[in-house]
Order: structure tokens, then C-alpha cells, then sequence
């Protein structure tokens, strides 16, 4: 095969998203070596340990301190081939900024983050040859997704010269990267470059509208059979399922939307207006609760949220709830929705009743209005189809089961990581999980 | 209040703040803005015959992200007509007949100073300074640190100097000589009163590396120039102490001049000896307001200290300059990690893992990590003590310092990020105080350990 033309992905022009103004803007050369001269340069560094790539940070911000920009994106990206992304979506707050000595000092520690996104930035724009691929071995590795977890795994397989087969069911690859994350931190177009950039990197085919199933019944659609039968190994990375329902009187029908459902429109859909929607309630406590709702917030919505607990015991980080509350969101603790009220079935109320211990407590019920519920109470499992590949387990909570040392799964031909390993966690432990797998699935490859 | 006013070869001064001779005094409008803003002194832009200046002319050096640590210049002497310089030094000090005006003089043929002198006297100057210290572009002239850098010719000209003028004459020394002390006598052989110093030293201030010039760059070309700043005051002050306290130059007025920014660093040139102090660079940065700082800071400080007047400063830290061996062999320091301030940055320890004597350990290592991370000397004990939540990471390790190791280098000390977290502590050593001269006068300045050869010729003298 061919080295793949790397190929564009578009987005329609006129999506929301794009009037989203990203939070934590690019530097300038000038902002970025004096931030970088502020770091100390630490031995043993804290932050280091901090990032679950382990990326040499204080080194790559060194090498921005005296302009060797393009050596500090080495550092990164051989690291972590996703430091694109992982720059601008990290929450660096409770990873390496947060283990920063200067946080611990009282101070403001690095912008780590920050310093990262312009080394990738400023380099991959000049279109170096950072890294080349091996000499082709013929092996054949097929990817299910194509989400971080699965582009992170076949650029690493592609640069030991492996050919990389990727399968993605939707139209748009990138999974959650390109589909999910809060347009202030990283908008699809930007993933998509990224994304392209790796596919660039060595013998990659990306097959979207492809879906992995145990039995194909048409086309769209590989067995799962077929894909172990015509390559050397497997990487799952098959993310998470739909959003999450509560069951309750008035959920079906317009105006009650998945929260990453939602996101993805706001993403991916041109034109999309939110027609008669001055308030929202978010239901949710975690951190994709806590994005649409302030998506839906800096869209001018008044934005409620909607959480059954306290906000001691919110899952969302305390930085992303700080954030925003600056831009609008009321956090409305102890409460969970009852039943969804509509007129002439048109979304006018939610019922909300007090809680304890997350337990809705009967007769104190109280209607608010609303025009737009959002379900942001988890994501269903997307790991059936694993099972299709003999010897793959699941655990109790539908995670596909690995050896944590390797991400090898029950079968030995097939490795797995990312969210539908982990639960659901960040982009840059996708890229970690990839990083351990794709070293067994080198090994065992090389026939060791 | 402490009395700031000096007496500077029988001139008083309001303060012993002075301007140096550079572009913040050349016009007349310039210092008058700096008396106005509380300067005492100002040496004008030095007078000679016009020149011509080259664009560019400064390169700067910076550290981090601190601007200027070190400036270098490629310029000449003023290149204003002598006559428009003449008429703004005679109108300043008629203006300012109360602060001290220095002409700095540089020309070259006996005539020409006899000449220029009577000039720059004619303006009511108090004050004559002979350059013998630009180490670029008139150098190649014969003039400027030609001048400075040759004891005898030096002498000669000093010599016209104290014939021709009426006013007390200094003499600005280069630094870009083997020994100072050789300009210096020959000042004092001359009979001039006073010396100042440091001028500039000689300087590249890098390399253009896209268009493979040095830099400052003048088209396609470059040349070296002199180089001053914050950057240079450690040699500036060696230079100047070296004739502090030389027997004979030490009587000289002294103005002391490199990389002062500042009351402390001027504090620190009057206690290593001068009587009044000069700036250029920091007032090139950051112009002449900075003498509010210097004004307000000497002053408090001497108040602090008991000290009525900038006179009981001067030279009190020379005769603790000593030479290495007057000092104390058996004077002993080791490093100390207050715990609570650190913050787990382990710069102490990579420094003096690799810098100095590999005694500080991160506690939670097996004494096989310790071997294999390059120490030699395994402490029994290596307290395990976590940065505490105050003023620390969660996870991140004090390190340990083995005193019994510690040689008391200063090292981690110098590169602990955060203030007064590693200090230096005296320890008894148990030896009585000795120095190496008075082994040499027992006799037992010997060291074993050393070459065959060396030990053969002390047992043959011995
Ligand atoms: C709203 C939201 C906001 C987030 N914000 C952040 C953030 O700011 N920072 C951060 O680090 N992380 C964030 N995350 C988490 C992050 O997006 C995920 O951890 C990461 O995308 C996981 O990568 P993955 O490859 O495991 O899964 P995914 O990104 O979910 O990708 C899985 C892909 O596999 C495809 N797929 C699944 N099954 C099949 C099949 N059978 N056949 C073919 N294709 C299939 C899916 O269509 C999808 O494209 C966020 C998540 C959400 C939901
Ligand atoms: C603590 C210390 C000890 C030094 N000892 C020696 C020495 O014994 N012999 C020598 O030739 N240079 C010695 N040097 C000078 C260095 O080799 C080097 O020339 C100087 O530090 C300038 O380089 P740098 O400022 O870029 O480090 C020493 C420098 C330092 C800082
Ligand atoms: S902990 Fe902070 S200061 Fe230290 S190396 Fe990391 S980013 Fe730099
Ligand atoms: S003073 Fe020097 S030898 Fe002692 S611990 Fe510090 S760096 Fe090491
Ligand atoms: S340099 Fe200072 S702050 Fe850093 S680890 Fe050492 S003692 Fe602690």
C-alpha cells in the first residue's frame, strides 16, 4: 500500500463552535519565552510525574527559553504524539500545573499547557520532518475508532513501519477529540489537523462510516471475525456509548438532549440555533455536565445545574466549575429532576425534588422553568461489540478487561485503551494507554 | 539624617551620586534634568575634536527574562561641536553652582591639552577627568585605553595634565589591563589626586547567526566595543579595591564606577573605598529618576548602621580583602534545608550532585539508589520529609543534606529558588584558627597526595 495522501477533513462553515473564543489563546514568541523563563528548570520535577505521558517538561520548556522551539516539540510529541491536543484539553490544573513547585509555593504556577501548545503549534505549522517512519515491516494492524486512543496508537505503529487500518462508524473521525471537547479549548477543525498530521506520518488508512460489528450485515460494517482473521493485531479503541437517560415522565420528545449529543451539534451542524431557549438546566454533576452547561451559558443561555448532591461531592473539577460560574452557570445542588413538564408538547418545566443522600426525598417538589433539559448523568457502555473477539472480557462495569502492564485483553492478538478501558477518563490518558499498548503490540509483533 | 555631601579633592558634592561620561550627559538640557532629579555630580560626555559615530552602536545581554544584564557600546567621544558643549557646561553651572561638573577630556598632542584644558576650565568646571579608558575606536588612535593600558605614557600625559590645569585632575582608568596597579602608580608617580574606574571592557556582544555578523551590527560588520553593567560589577570592584589598598594608591580619591544600579551597590563601592560613585548603564535603562532609590537608601542605611556621614563608610570592608592565604583554613560552614520552606524543586540536589561534592540525597531511595545515583558517601540516616502543605507539592521530597560531607561551598545555597531556604551554618571545626601563610611560616604548607617530582625537590630543600 501506498503512503496515504493525507487527507482534509471539513466541517460545515456557520457551526456554533465557532464563536467560541478559546480560553487559553496561543502565545506570541515573546509571551512564550518569558513565561519559560520563569520556570526553574527542577530536577526530579513534580510536574513530570504529574503527566501520565511523562513528557520532559521542565526540558521542553528550557529548549523554548533559548528558541529551540522545534527540539521542545520533539520532546513533546515523542512523549505524547497527541501534545496538540493534549495542550489545549488537558486539565492541567490537577496534572502537572497542579504538581508545579509554584502551586505549592502559593504561586501561579507554569502555564504548562500553554507553553506546550505553542512549541506544537509553531512547529507543526512550519511542516517539519520531525520523525520518520521505519521501513514498511507488512504487518497490518487494524484500529476500531478513531478517537485518541486509536490515532495515538496508529501513529506509533506507523512510525515502527507497521500499515494501520482504521475503522471509525461515524462520518467524522477524531471520536470525542474532535466531537466533544468544549470549543474554548479546542474546536473540531484544529483536532482534525492534528489527526491529519499523524495520518501523515506512515502508512495509516482511515475507513469513517465503517462500523465494527460482531456480525456484518451489509455494507458499513466489518465483522469483528473478519478484521482478526486479515491482521497481525487488534487495538480497540472504542470510547463511550450514548448518553445516558433518567426514566422519568416527559423525557422523550424535543427539548431534552444528551449532553454529548448536544455537544456534537454544536460541533458539527451548520446553523444550529437553540429557537426559543432563554433557560436550560443541565443535569449532571461532572465535568460533561459542567461543559454544556457553560457552552450553553456563553451561547446566552441562563443555565442552571442540576445535581443530586452536594457540591463538596461533585465529580466535575473545582477549576471547570469556577469557570463556569464566571460565565453564568448557577450550580443548584441537592436536587434531582422528577419529571420533565411540557405544553402542547413543547419542554416548559422540570420538576425538581430535594435530595438526601442523592435520594430524591417525596412531596418537596417545586416546578422551574426550562425550555431545554440536557442529560449529562453519564455515558452507556460501547463495548458489546469487544466480545465479538474471542477471549476479550468486560469487567462488572462494561469496561473492556486488560493486563494494566501492557493493555493486552484476554485475546492475544488484540490490545485495547482509552475511555472504553478506563471509564472515561482525559485525552492525554488515551494517549498513555496507546503508548503502553502499541510497546507490547511492538513486541509481540517482532516476535518476541 | 546622614550627611550625604562629600569632599572630593576639596570639591564639595551634594550627594556622591554622579553621572558618567556618556550619553545621559551629553547636552546641557540632559544634566540639568538630572540635578532637577537629584543627581550630584555629572561627568560630561567626553570633549576631544569631533568624530563621527557609526549606526548601530549598542548591544545589549540578557538573562532570563531580565533585560540588560550587560551593555557593550561601539561609540566614540561626543560628537557634538566643542564649542556647543563649552556654552552648556559654562550655562549649567551657573545654573547649578552648588553641583559638582567633571569635563572628561580626551585628545592627544601636549598642545591639545593645554588647550582643552583651559576650555573646559573656562566653563567653571570643578573638575577635570583624563579618559584613558575607551577601549574601542579611539584606542586604534592612540588615545583612550592606548593610553590607559601604557603606564609611561600615561604618566606623561598626567603630568601635562597637573601643569596645565588649576582644578584637580582625575585620572579614569581601563580595566583592560594585566595589572591595575601598574596605571594606578603610575597616576600616583604623576601626582593627580584621584583615579576613577572601571571604564569599559573590551567586549563581542554575540554573533548575528542567520547573517554570521557580531553584533552590535554595522552593516555587514561589526568591532568590539566596551562593555559595562550590571554584569561587570564584581570585576569593577576587584579593580577598584586593588588600589584601595595599595599603600600609595589607596591615598587617592577614588570614584568608583561599574554596574551600579543602585543605593546597595554604591554602599558596597564606598565600603571597598570610593569616595564618590558614578553610573551610566542603569540610567541608560531606566533613566535618572532611579537616584531616588540610591538618595533614600544610603541614607537610611547609614542611619541604620550609626553612621553620621558617607565618609565613615568609605573603605570600611578593604582591610578584610585579604589574600587567599590570610584566610582561615579551619573556618567551616555546611549547608541547611529549613523544611518548611522548601518546595521540592531539587535544584540543590542536581547542583551539587554535578557541581559540587554530591552531598545532598533525596530521602526514599535504597542505598543501592543512592550508588547507582553517584553518591559515594551513604548517610545512616536520610530523613524522609515531605514538603509540607504550606509551602510545597503534595509528594515532593526534602532533600537531605550530609553534613559530615558537606564542604560548605555555597553552591545549593546560591541556586535555591526561594529566599533564606538553605543557609549557611557555622560549625565548630575543633581546629584553632590557621592560614595557609602561617603554614608556610611552620613550615607545614605541605598537601601529601601530590606529584612525585614536587615531593623529591621539598625532601632535597628540606
Ligand atoms: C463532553 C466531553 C468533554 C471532554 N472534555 C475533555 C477535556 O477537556 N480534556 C480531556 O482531556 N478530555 C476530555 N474528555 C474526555 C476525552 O474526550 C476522552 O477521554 C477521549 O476522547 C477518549 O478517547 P477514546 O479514543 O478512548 O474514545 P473516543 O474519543 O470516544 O473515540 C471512540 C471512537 O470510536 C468510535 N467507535 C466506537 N465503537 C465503534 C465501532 N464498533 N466501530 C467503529 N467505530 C467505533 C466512536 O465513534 C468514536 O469515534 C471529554 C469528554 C467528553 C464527553
Ligand atoms: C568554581 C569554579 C572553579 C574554577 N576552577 C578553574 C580551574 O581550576 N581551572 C581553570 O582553568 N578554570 C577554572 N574555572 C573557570 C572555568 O573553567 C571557566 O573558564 C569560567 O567559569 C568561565 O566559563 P563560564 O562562565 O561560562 O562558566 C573555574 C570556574 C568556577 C566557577
Ligand atoms: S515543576 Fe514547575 S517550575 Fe519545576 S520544572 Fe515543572 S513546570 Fe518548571
Ligand atoms: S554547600 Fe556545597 S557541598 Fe555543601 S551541600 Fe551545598 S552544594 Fe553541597
Ligand atoms: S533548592 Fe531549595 S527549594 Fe529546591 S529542593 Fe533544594 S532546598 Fe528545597
Amino acid at each position: 500500500m501506498r503512503v496515504m495522501e493525507p487527507k482534509r477533513f471539513e466541517l460545515p462553515p456557520g457551526r456554533a463552535e465557532e464563536g467560541f473564543q478559546d480560553k487559553k489563546p496561543l502565545y506570541t514568541p515573546a509571551e512564550a519565552v518569558a513565561e519559560a523563563n520563569r520556570c526553574l528548570y527542577c530536577s526530579e520535577a513534580p510536574c513530570i510525574q504529574a503527566c501520565p505521558t511523562a513528557i520532559n517538561i521542565p526540558e521542553f520548556i528550557r529548549k523554548i527559553g533559548t528558541g529551540n522551539t522545534q527540539g521542545a516539540a520533539r520532546t513533546i510529541l515523542s512523549a505524547n504524539i497527541l501534545g496538540q491536543s493534549c495542550a489545549q484539553v488537558c486539565p492541567v490544573e490537577v496534572l502537572c500545573a497542579g504538581s508545579c513547585v509554584y502551586t505549592g509555593w502559593g504561586r501561579e504556577p507554569i502555564n504548562i499547557g500553554r507553553l506546550q501548545r505553542f512549541a506544537v503549534e509553531a512547529t507543526l505549522a512550519r511542516k517539519p520532518n520531525l520523525f520518520q517512519a521505519k521501513p514498511p515491516t507488512g504487518k497490518r494492524i487494524a484500529l476500531v475508532g478513531s478517537g485518541p486512543a486509536s490515532i495515538a496508537a496508529a501513529g506509533l505503529l506507523a512510525l515502527e513501519g507497521h500499515t494501520c487500518i482504521i475503522h471509525e462508524r461515524k462520518a467524522i473521525p477524531g471520536g470525542l477529540n474532535s466531537l466533544g471537547i468544549a470549543p474554548y479549548k479546542l474546536k473540531g477543525p484544529e483536532a482534525l489537523r492534528e489527526l491529519e498530521w499523524i495520518l501523515s506520518l506512515g502508512r495509516i488508512e482511515l475507513r469513517t462510516g465503517v462500523e465494527v460489528v460482531e456480525q456484518a450485515q451489509g455494507p458499513g460494517q466489518v465483522s469483528a471475525s473478519e478484521l482478526l482473521a486479515s491482521h497481525d493485531a487488534v487495538f480497540l479503541g472504542l470510547g463511550l456509548g450514548a448518553d445516558s437517560r433518567l426514566g422519568i415522565p416527559g423525557e422523550e420528545g424535543e427539548g431534552v438532549q444528551g449532553a454529548t449529543h448536544l455537544i456534537e451539534r454544536i460541533k458539527t451542524e451548520a446553523g444550529l440555533k437553540l429557537q426559543g431557549v432563554q433557560r436550560a438546566l443541565v443535569i449532571g454533576g461532572g465535568n460533561t455536565a459542567l461543559d454544556i452547561a457553560h457552552e450553553l451559558a456563553l451561547l446566552g443561555v441562563e443555565v442552571g445545574m442540576v445535581y443530586r448532591r452536594s457540591e463538596k461531592e461533585m465529580g466535575g473539577y473545582v477549576h471547570e466549575l469556577e469557570g463556569a460560574r464566571l460565565d453564568g452557570v448557577r450550580l443548584v445542588e441537592n436536587r434531582q429532576p422528577v419529571e420533565i413538564l411540557r405544553e402542547g408538547g413543547k419542554v416548559v418545566a422540570v420538576k425538581l425534588a430535594a435530595t438526601r443522600d442523592g435520594k430524591p426525598v417525596p412531596g418537596t417538589e417545586e416546578q422551574v422553568p426550562a425550555e431545554l433539559v440536557v442529560m449529562a448523568i453519564g455515558q452507556e457502555r460501547a463495548t458489546g461489540v469487544a466480545r465479538a473477539f474471542p477471549g476479550v472480557e468486560l469487567d462488572a462495569r462494561g469496561r473492556v478487561k486488560v493486563e494494566p502492564a501492557t493493555h493486552r485483553t484476554g485475546n492475544a492478538k488484540v490490545w485495547s485503551g482509552g475511555d472504553c478501558v478506563n471509564g472515561g477518563k482525559e485525552v492525554v490518558n488515551a494517549a498513555a494507554e496507546a503508548k503502553i499498548a502499541v510497546r507490547d503490540m511492538q513486541r509481540h509483533l517482532a516476535g518476541e | 539624617m546622614a550627611d550625604l555631601s562629600i569632599d572630593f579633592c576639596g570639591v564639595r558634592s551634594p550627594n556622591p551620586f554622579w553621572l558618567a561620561s556618556a550619553p545621559p550627559t551629553n547636552t546641557g538640557d540632559q544634566v540639568m534634568r538630572a540635578f532637577d532629579a537629584g543627581w550630584g555630580g555629572a561627568v560630561w560626555k567626553t570633549l576631544g575634536n569631533p568624530i563621527v559615530n557609526v549606526t548601530s552602536r549598542f548591544g545589549g545581554i540578557d538573562y532570563g527574562n531580565t533585560r540588560l544584564m550587560g551593555l557593550n557600546n561601539i561609540e566614540l567621544i561626543t560628537d557634538r561641536p566643542l564649542e556647543v558643549n563649552l556654552r552648556e557646561m559654562r550655562e549649567v553651572k551657573r545654573r547649578y553652582p552648588k553641583h559638582t561638573l567633571i569635563a572628561s577630556l580626551m585628545v592627544e598632542t601636549k598642545e591639545e591639552w593645554r588647550e582643552i584644558i583651559r576650555k573646559a576650565e573656562d566653563t567653571g568646571a570643578d573638575l577635570l577627568e583624563l579618559n584613558f579608558g575607551c577601549p574601542h575606536g579611539m584606542c586604534e588612535r592612540g588615545m583612550g585605553s592606548a593610553v590607559g593600558a601604557e603606564p609611561k605614557v600615561l604618566e606623561e600625559i598626567a603630568r601635562w595634565a597637573m601643569e596645565f590645569a588649576k582644578v584637580p585632575v582625575i585620572i579614569k582608568l581601563t580595566p583592560n589591563v594585566g595589572d591595575i596597579l601598574e596605571p594606578g602608580e603610575a597616576a600616583v608617580r604623576a601626582g593627580v589626586p584621584a583615579v576613577s574606574l572601571i571604564n569599559t571592557v573590551k567586549s563581542l556582544m554575540g554573533v548575528d547567526l542567520d547573517r554570521m555578523v557580531p553584533l552590535p551590527r554595522v552593516g555587514n560588520a561589526s568591532t568590539n566595543g566596551g562593555y559595562c553593567g550590571p554584569a561587570v560589577k564584581p570585576i569593577a570592584l576587584h579593580l577598584m579595591s586593588q588600589l584601595s589598598r595599595h599603600p600609595a594608591c589607596g591615598k587617592l580619591a577614588i570614584s568608583g564606577i561599574g554596574g551600579i544600579s543602585h543605593w546597595r551597590d554604591a554602599a558596597e563601592f564606598i565600603a571597598l573605598g570610593a569616595t564618590s560613585v558614578q553610573v551610566c548603564t542603569a540610567v541608560m535603562h531606566y533613566g535618572y529618576r532611579i537616584v531616588e532609590d540610591m538618595i533614600e537608601g544610603l541614607s537610611d542605611f547609614l542611619d541604620e548602621k550609626g553612621m553620621k556621614s558617607v565618609s565613615e563608610l568609605r573603605g570600611r570592608a578593604v582591610p578584610a580583602y585579604r589574600e587567599w592565604g590570610e584566610l582561615d583554613l579551619s573556618y567551616k560552614l555546611v549547608a541547611k534545608i529549613d523544611a518548611d520552606k522548601c518546595i521540592g524543586c531539587q535544584l540543590c540536589y542536581v547542583a551539587c550532585m554535578d557541581g559540587s561534592h554530591q552531598c545532598i540525597h533525596l530521602p526514599g531511595r535504597t542505598e543501592e539508589e543512592s550508588r547507582r545515583a553517584g553518591h559515594t558517601h551513604i548517610p545512616k540516616d536520610i530523613p524522609h520529609r515531605g514538603v509540607t502543605a504550606k509551602a510545597g507539592t503534595p509528594g515532593a521530597r526534602v532533600p537531605f543534606v550530609d553534613e559530615q560531607e558537606c564542604v560548605g561551598c555555597n553552591l545549593c545555597q546560591l541556586v535555591c529558588p526561594v529566599p533564606e531556604c538553605i543557609s549557611m551554618a557555622e560549625v565548630p571545626s575543633g581546629q584553632p584558627p590557621e592560614t595557609w601563610n602561617d603554614r608556610v611560616a611552620k613550615g607545614t604548607d605541605f598537601v601529601p597526595g601530590g606529584l612525585e617530582a614536587t615531593v623529591a625537590a621539598r625532601k632535597r630543600s628540606s
